[in-house]
């Protein structure tokens, strides 16, 4: 039986985390299949058959699916699950929002938030907030997983195979897409990005944040997250936020500053090439965790960086 | 409407995690225990909804060890005004929790759930959404805020990219974000009137049982420690060390 991979996208194209998600089901040694259920998202579709080792694609388009809503997604992959054996999303908003539901539909558990894939049935999943590490073992007859991005590498674009239009509408009824509020920005995607500044409370107000790190970004062209420290107290809107309940990110580079270290911060970056704390308190716990410190004043120590870089 | 809330006992969130030397899990015995934060959110809304007459009465749950009866308590004490514990010696798997919920909401008919979006200690974030698909019910995931008016709720939910908006057909199932609320702490004349609060506790056998647990943990290890690095004593040394050293720049 195939692997059946729920594709991110925007309707136009692919969310990232979705091509490692795809290497991901490729480790499991079977045919692997993309369902893209959107509205109007041939683009998605298209550039889903050019992934390197998908075998198929499925495409779904309805208005239902416009706004992805848990309800109709769940209901459309539930129908499809029994010809899978492997059904994976990425461990996103999107694929945490969505898969459980699928998963409970088919009477199953899920497996959430996989590093590891050890055989068909066995996976490496971080709990506690990545303090300890589980391998765990599914009986369950649909293995639903949703998969760490940052774990896996990024399928490659060479590939080409066809797409298959499927005609399953299911709507629900039960839940009503209103808006999406979409942060606009220029800078990369956090978890996309080669390289990320990120502030804590130690940046001290919205304005200081801005004129702190934005420079140091903009020279490094890094993406810039936080603490949730400051994300709750204002400085920077919440989409920003890495750890255990914002983004899990993997940077080559990662610069952290004025940010204390909290372990639930550290769940987010701990796994990043290189880590740069600066801070002036020589005891914080993300220099435990940093390759590079600097212990000191940062409204001093990075305007002077971002001249020296 | 009666609003059904339920929590999970856990690790304290400040308590430093040791895994036990025969890597069958986590280190428990004597170590602080808590209410899973987001579990925390999830008490306050109900009890925010209660007071603003939207919700007439709040039930809180929990499929534990009796120990977990002080978690219920706590969660009296902060306005919940009866628990059930389903109790079980053995650790329950989401499919069993969601089971044993499924019999207490056939018994309670609440029309709205609210739980924790996650637990801080196995992470898998899966209960609200496994509940919702078997009670075919409408669910909102990372909720950030609620507003109910007649049969439906207006929710906002936290997302990679910002927030969406969406409305929920009541009865649903809601997944709290932290950042639904601040939870208020527990008065001591509140802490003192929750011990007459009553907690019913009832067998998880008499539940129907715990499903087979499908998962099995192997083991469970430390994560890869990451060597401590060095501090530098200026900028250039900085600048320098992340071109030569690390090629980060």
């Amino acid at each position: 039986m195939a692997a059946l991979v729920i594709a991110e996208h925007d309707h136009k194209s692919l969310k990232s985390p979705l091509l490692n998600t795809i290497t991901a089901a490729l480790m499991l040694g079977r045919p692997v299949s993309v369902l893209v259920a959107g509205k109007e998202a041939s683009g998605a579709a298209q550039e889903a058959a050019s992934v390197g080792g998908v075998s198929e694609v499925l495409y779904a388009d309805d208005a239902a699916y416009d706004g992805f809503l848990a309800e109709n997604m769940a209901a459309l992959i539930a129908k499809l699950a029994p010809s899978y054996s492997h059904i994976l999303a990425p461990a996103t908003s999107f694929g945490k929002n969505i898969l459980p539901r699928a998963a409970g539909l088919c009477g199953c558990a899920q497996i959430s938030d996989i590093i590891g894939i050890e055989s068909e049935d066995t996976f490496v999943r971080p709990i506690y907030a990545g303090n300890a590490i589980a391998t765990v073992k599914s009986t369950d007859k649909i293995k639903f997983i949703t998969v760490r991005s940052t774990a896996f590498d990024k399928a490659t674009r060479n590939g080409k195979c066809s797409v298959k239009k499927i005609e399953e509408v299911e709507d629900s009824g039960l839940s009503r897409f209103i808006a999406a509020q979409k942060t606009q920005t220029n800078r990369p995607d956090l978890t996309v990005a080669a390289i990320i500044v990120s502030g804590g409370r130690g940046l001290e107000s919205a304005e200081k944040f801005k004129t702190i790190i934005e420079p140091l970004a903009d020279k490094l062209g890094a993406a810039i997250g936080a603490s949730r420290a400051a994300v709750d107290a204002g400085y920077i809107s919440n989409d920003c936020q890495i750890g255990q309940t914002g983004k899990v990110v993997a940077p080559n580079l990662y610069i952290a500053i004025g940010l204390s270290g909290a372990i639930q911060h550290l769940a987010g970056m701990k796994d990043s090439k290189t880590i740069v704390a600066v801070n002036k308190d020589p005891d914080a716990p993300i220099f435990a965790v940093a390759d590079y410190g600097i212990v000191g004043d940062l409204f001093e120590i990075v305007p002077e960086l971002t001249k020296a870089i | 409407m009666k609003i059904l809330v339920t929590v999970k006992r856990v690790i304290d969130y400040n308590v430093n995690i040791r895994v036990k030397t025969d890597n069958s899990g986590v280190e428990t015995a004597n170590v602080k225990m808590a209410m899973n934060p987001f579990d925390e959110n999830a008490v306050e809304e109900a009890v925010r909804l209660k007071e603003k007459g939207v919700a007439t009465e709040i039930v809180v749950t929990t499929i534990d060890a009796p120990v977990a009866q002080e978690t219920l308590r706590a969660a009296l004490a902060l306005g919940c005004d009866r628990a059930i514990l389903v109790s079980s010696e053995k650790d329950v798997q989401p499919l069993g929790v969601v089971g044993a919920l499924k019999k207490i909401v056939e018994k309670e008919t609440p029309e709205l759930i609210i739980m924790g979006k996650q637990a801080i200690d196995q992470e898998g974030g899966q209960v609200g959404g496994l509940l919702a698909a078997q009670l075919g019910w409408a669910q909102g995931a990372a909720v950030s805020k609620i507003e109910i008016s007649g049969d439906k709720a207006k929710v906002i939910r936290e997302t990679d990219e910002g927030q969406e908006t969406l409305e929920l057909k009541l009865p649903a199932v809601i997944t709290a974000d932290l950042r639904l609320n601040a939870p208020r702490f527990a008065s001591l004349p509140n802490i003192m009137k929750a011990k007459k609060k009553p907690i019913e506790v009832i067998p998880i056998a008499e539940m129907g049982g715990d499903v087979c647990p499908t998962i099995q943990i192997l083991k469970v290890t430390p994560p890869p420690m990451r060597k401590r690095g060095v501090v530098v004593p200026d900028v250039a040394t900085l600048v320098n060390k992340l071109k030569n050293e690390a090629k980060a720049i």
